[in-house]
């Protein structure tokens, strides 16, 4: 399991890179392993406020089906259309070309809330 | 795997789980007014008594000259087909979908879906649903959980019974549901719903709905299927529901009947029930198996669009044996109840009958004479079912028959009907 120095990660096993005041939010290698082999993955809309710790996609895999949750508050101002077509990425290569979604960040406090990489990995190693 | 009930004390211990002291407790939401506590029904009988009795009823039947359309077709089955959907492999209260040993089922399902596809002009089809009615109300909510919107436009000119199943599902669904008499759309609509032919029988383009309601999806009824065999397929529509059992289903006294939904390829997520497609297993053969199932209740828990996890399969079948069966005649059939209904049309207006409409028609349409309800129970005791009264359903529509002619009335049978009235 891989889990990134210098990423923040919310409990529900999502991920979050922090440029500037834009979250680029993708899920874990964690979370990638359990959902097995991704199918199909219901991207949030454009242009739509996200609340922290509420859905904003779903993640279909061969055996399962499961929310996105936002990890932060605020505007989605860009999606990755390429996992329409490719949803395997999220397999691959969740930590990079499988993100999902990028979320300007309202209140960088909310930053504080999430788990460094040292904590997460502690996380699921529990499971 | 064995089927072992459960114990008193594993009642016990269940009921105790979910909170309630009896079994009779989980039926609460069941007024009381509508609980029996014991059947009133008789001894049982022999089952030579039983034979004489339904004899008896049987001989009550009177049968009739229909020219009764209106959401149920008498068209002729071929005998193909009962012996087909008879057979052993396929007769069954269960639906096996389990590839392992199911691929003949499978594999006709499959068929059923190319079929639906190529007549209705849409990309994916689902393996079938309950009936014309509520397919319709499952094309309402997938059409809100497309567009994200919660209105609902539907047409009053779609088969009034069709619009009561529609309403009790939008009322469940929190949908507003709007009946309107001309096609309107504005931002908050998710989808307007209309049938084509229409309940009277009328042909629109629709095309020309679609073009005026835009980005608003448009959901088409075809409640008579052998109208797709003349008339051009509805592939405008953004989504297409219909009832099957025109297609080698008898009437049944109005069910089971076959559901039909279909939708284009970037709706097919949102599209409910099952859902056959074709793959090669590990020896690379071709083989059936149920896919895109992730959409469903079973998997999807409670962000399902649709709790509809079965299909009609037998009914399913039926239609497909009768497709293949009719073939590409398919057209001349289609052709045939036009032309009968076009000639009893001509013959109603040349002996007084008004017309009401001036829309073109496939086998159905509306003419008017007055006291219109005298005669038609005169012919009823004549034996011919002369059309629907309207007005039992659009109060404002009085003196208004609705006329149906399938191949199954044969030109003496029309001049019989003529020649009565």
């Amino acid at each position: 399991m891989k889990v990134i120095e210098g990423l923040k990660y919310s409990k529900e096993h999502e991920w979050v890179k922090v440029e500037g005041d834009i979250a680029i939010v993708g899920v874990t290698d964690f979370a990638q392993e359990q959902l097995t082999d991704v199918v199909f993955v219901e991207l949030p809309e454009k242009g739509k406020e996200v609340e922290a710790g509420k859905n904003m996609g779903v993640i279909e895999s061969v055996k399962s089906v499961s929310d996105v949750f936002a990890p932060i508050s605020g505007e989605i101002i860009e999606v990755n259309e390429q996992l329409s077509d490719k949803p395997e990425l999220i397999n691959n290569d969740p930590f990079g070309e499988g993100w999902v979604a990028k979320i300007k960040i309202k209140d960088p406090v909310q930053l504080d809330a999430l788990m460094n990489h040292e904590e997460y990995t502690k996380t699921c190693e529990a499971h | 795997m064995n089927f072992i009930p459960s114990t008193e004390t594993e009642q016990e211990d269940l009921l105790k789980e979910v909170g309630v002291s009896s079994v009779r407790d989980l039926f609460n939401d069941i007024p009381d007014s509508v609980k029996i506590d014991k059947l009133d029904v008789e001894e049982a009988l022999t089952e030579f008594k039983v034979k004489k009795k339904l004899e008896g009823l049987a001989a009550k039947n009177k049968i009739l000259k229909s020219f009764v359309g209106a959401g149920s077709y008498n068209h002729f089955i071929p005998s193909v087909v009962d012996h087909i959907v008879g057979r052993s492999e396929f007769y069954t209260a269960y639906t096996p979908y389990q590839p392992e040993i199911s691929q003949g089922i499978l594999q006709a399902i499959f068929e059923y879906q190319t079929m639906i596809c190529s007549l209705t002009g849409q990309d994916v089809t689902n393996a079938s649903m309950y009936d014309g009615a509520s397919a319709m109300a499952e094309a309402c909510i997938m059409a809100c959980s497309i567009s994200k919107k919660n209105k609902i436009v539907i047409l009053k000119s779609v088969h009034p019974d069709y619009r009561e199943v529609v309403k009790t599902y939008c009322s469940a669904y929190s949908i507003k549901l709007e009946e309107v008499e001309e096609v309107s759309a504005d931002e908050k609509t998710a989808a307007v719903v209309v049938q084509n032919p229409d309940f009277f029988g009328r042909v629109t383009d629709l095309s020309k709905i679609k073009e005026y309601i835009g980005e608003t999806l448009l959901i088409s009824g075809v409640i008579e299927p052998t109208s797709l065999f003349v008339l051009k397929e509805p592939s405008a529509a953004d989504i297409v529901v219909g009832e099957g059992h025109s297609f080698g289903n008898g009437m049944n006294f109005g069910g089971p009947y076959l559901g039909i939904i279909a939708t284009k390829d970037k709706f097919k997520r949102q599209l409910p029930g099952r859902i056959v497609g074709q793959t090669t297993d590990t020896e690379g053969k071709r083989g059936f198996m149920l896919t895109l199932q992730a959409r469903e209740q079973h998997i999807r828990r409670e962000k399902a669009c649709s709790n509809i996890c079965s299909n009609e399969a037998l009914c399913a079948l039926a239609a497909t044996v009768y497709l293949s069966y009719v073939g590409k005649s398919g057209v001349n059939l289609g052709d045939v109840c036009l032309q009968r209904a076009h000639y009893l049309y001509n013959k109603l207006l040349e002996k007084g009958f008004s017309k009401v409409f001036d829309a073109p028609f496939y086998n159905e349409f509306v003419v008017k004479l007055e006291n219109v309800r005298e005669l038609h129970s005169q012919l009823l005791d004549k034996r011919i079912m002369a059309g629907v009264l309207l007005e039992d359903y659009y109060p404002e529509m009085k003196d208004c028959l609705l006329f149906c002619c399938t191949e199954m009335n044969s030109k003496e049978e029309i001049d019989e009907l003529l020649g009565a009235l």
